[in-house]
């Protein structure tokens, strides 16, 4: 077999069944760990005693667990106390777990960056703390976490491939065993690494989008480089 | 001038750690009445107006506003805080926010307006401030004076019965601070009652109707700007503007 036969008959339908598993791990497991990532950060900073200590300590034990065992748990821990996830949801949760422990530092580090007076100006109104965090601080921080959002993002469309130590036959997996089939190893991780990094520029590109939206006229951050 | 009582402050005393801050401060405030507080820094001031509005509560001591208890009012306090309006040295602006929607915020969130009533006030607060042509630009793109006014329109916006400055010129070059003191006498022309902090005594002489000397946690000497001028047994103030006087005449 020729290597343009094997690319086009046999490697890339492969790897486009694995990239359209490694895409739907990733869109399930994103948007929940940044909506997690903002409860846990605001929890920290703000919820005071309990609250505060269980998500130090969320965070805390997540950072402390190699991703890997994480998900070793979640599918061959779990069914021992009587919970059995698929694969699939196995590495959804444990994605979960793990971005939105980062990126709740991410964002915990924005907050504590948003000056007092903000909060102070936001109660002198009648705002309540709550009112004050969710239309006057959250919004600036968020803004301000964008850069270490992005970058978890890319860890996370990276840390996906780890999903196939627990089965799923996302786009690495698929392009392993392709590889060991075919005994074509170069060629197959080759492939594979180029799709990765067309992701990851996709993401680059879209922050960049993000971040010029939704910048801050009259600020640094809203000024383009050009300008300065 | 009425002569209802809007705002009664009573025996406030506030300490943080062995620092004892306030020492007992008491003082009425008639309605459309301008009271000015002056005295040296690290005396008191700011923390007796964040004690009004609770920002930092008082370890002893009530506040009163149109006869209701504003001390230990529970949730209510957010309420209370709509009432008093508070301006502040560094306006804390909303940054994120054009100057319309931060005057519109509070409008929509707190006073629970609808999107048109709260665009049509915030918009016409602008222009009691002469901001309404800056409306659509943000905190970082205005000078100090115009970042002042924005912040006493939001104020403002509350319809609020007493508004507390605390220092509102003190972060700006003596031209943007003329036309911040212009809006303020304005205010107070209109009737509105407000206590401010500041060390502008052609201000404190031509609006107030009280000038309040703090020194050491209490109101040391208070007294009309009349008496202030003129009375001989006012030392402490006048030693105190002297000193501000020559500072400023470096
Ligand atoms: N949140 C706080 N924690 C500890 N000390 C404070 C706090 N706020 C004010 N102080 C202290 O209280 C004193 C009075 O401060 P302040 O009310 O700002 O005075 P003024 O406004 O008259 O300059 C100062 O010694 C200051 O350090
Ligand atoms: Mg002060």
């Amino acid at each position: 077999m020729d290597l343009a036969a094997f690319t086009f008959d046999i490697l890339l339908p492969a790897l486009m069944q694995g990239l359209i598993i490694t895409l739907q791990l990733i869109a399930c497991s994103a948007p929940f760990g940044l909506a997690f990532g903002i409860a846990i950060a605001v929890g920290r900073q703000y919820g005071g005693g309990a609250i505060s200590w269980l998500c130090k300590t969320f965070v805390f034990l997540i950072k402390g667990t190699p991703l890997l065992l994480l998900l070793f748990i979640l599918y061959f821990g779990f069914p021992a106390i009587g919970i059995t996830f698929t694969a699939f949801t196995a590495s959804v949760v444990g994605f979960i777990l793990c971005n939105a422990a980062y990126n709740a530092e991410y964002i915990r580090g924005a907050l504590i960056s948003i000056k007092d007076g903000q909060m102070i100006a936001a109660q002198a109104l009648g705002m309540t703390r709550w009112q004050a965090i969710r239309h006057v601080v959250l919004p600036q921080a968020l803004r301000r976490a964008i850069p270490g959002l992005s970058n978890e993002f890319i860890y996370l469309i990276k840390y996906s491939s780890l999903a196939y130590m627990i089965t799923v036959i996302e786009l690495s997996g698929a392009g392993k065993l392709v590889a060991t089939k075919y005994f074509l190893y170069t060629e197959s991780f080759a492939a594979v690494g180029i799709v990765y990094l067309v992701l990851v520029t996709i993401t680059t590109v879209a922050v960049n989008i993000l971040e010029k939206r939704v910048a801050i006229p009259g600020t640094t951050r809203g000024t383009t480089a050009a300008q300065l | 001038m009425n002569n209802d009582i809007v705002l009664r402050v009573e025996d406030i005393h506030k300490s943080f750690g062995d620092n004892e801050v306030l020492r007992g401060v008491s003082f009425d405030v008639r309605r459309g009445e301008t009271k000015v507080f002056i005295g040296p820094s690290g005396t008191g001031k700011s923390t007796l107006l964040r004690c009004i509005n609770q920002l930092t509560p008082p370890d002893r001591g009530r506040v009163w506003l149109d006869g209701e208890e504003v001390t230990n009012s529970g949730a209510r306090i957010n309420y209370f805080r709509q009432k008093i309006g508070m301006v502040f040295q560094n306006f804390f602006l909303f940054d994120h926010l054009t100057a319309l929607k931060n005057v519109e915020l509070a409008l929509l969130k707190v006073r629970g307006m609808g999107k048109a009533e709260a665009r049509e006030k915030a918009l016409n607060e602008l222009r009691q401030v002469g901001m309404e042509d800056w409306a659509d630009h943000y905190p970082a793109e205005l000078s100090g004076g115009q970042a002042q006014r924005v912040s006493i329109a939001r104020a403002l916006a509350m319809d609020p019965d007493v508004i507390l400055f605390d220092e509102p010129t003190s972060a700006l070059d003596p031209e943007l601070t003329r036309e911040v003191l212009e809006v303020m006498k304005k205010l107070a022309g209109e009737g509105m009652t407000m206590l401010v902090v500041t060390h502008e005594m052609g201000f404190a002489c031509s609006v107030a109707n009280e000038v309040l000397f703090m020194e050491n946690g209490v109101v040391a000497e208070q007294g009309t700007p009349d008496q202030l001028l003129h009375d001989p047994q006012y030392t402490r103030m006048k030693d105190f503007i002297g000193r501000i006087d020559s500072r400023l005449g470096d």
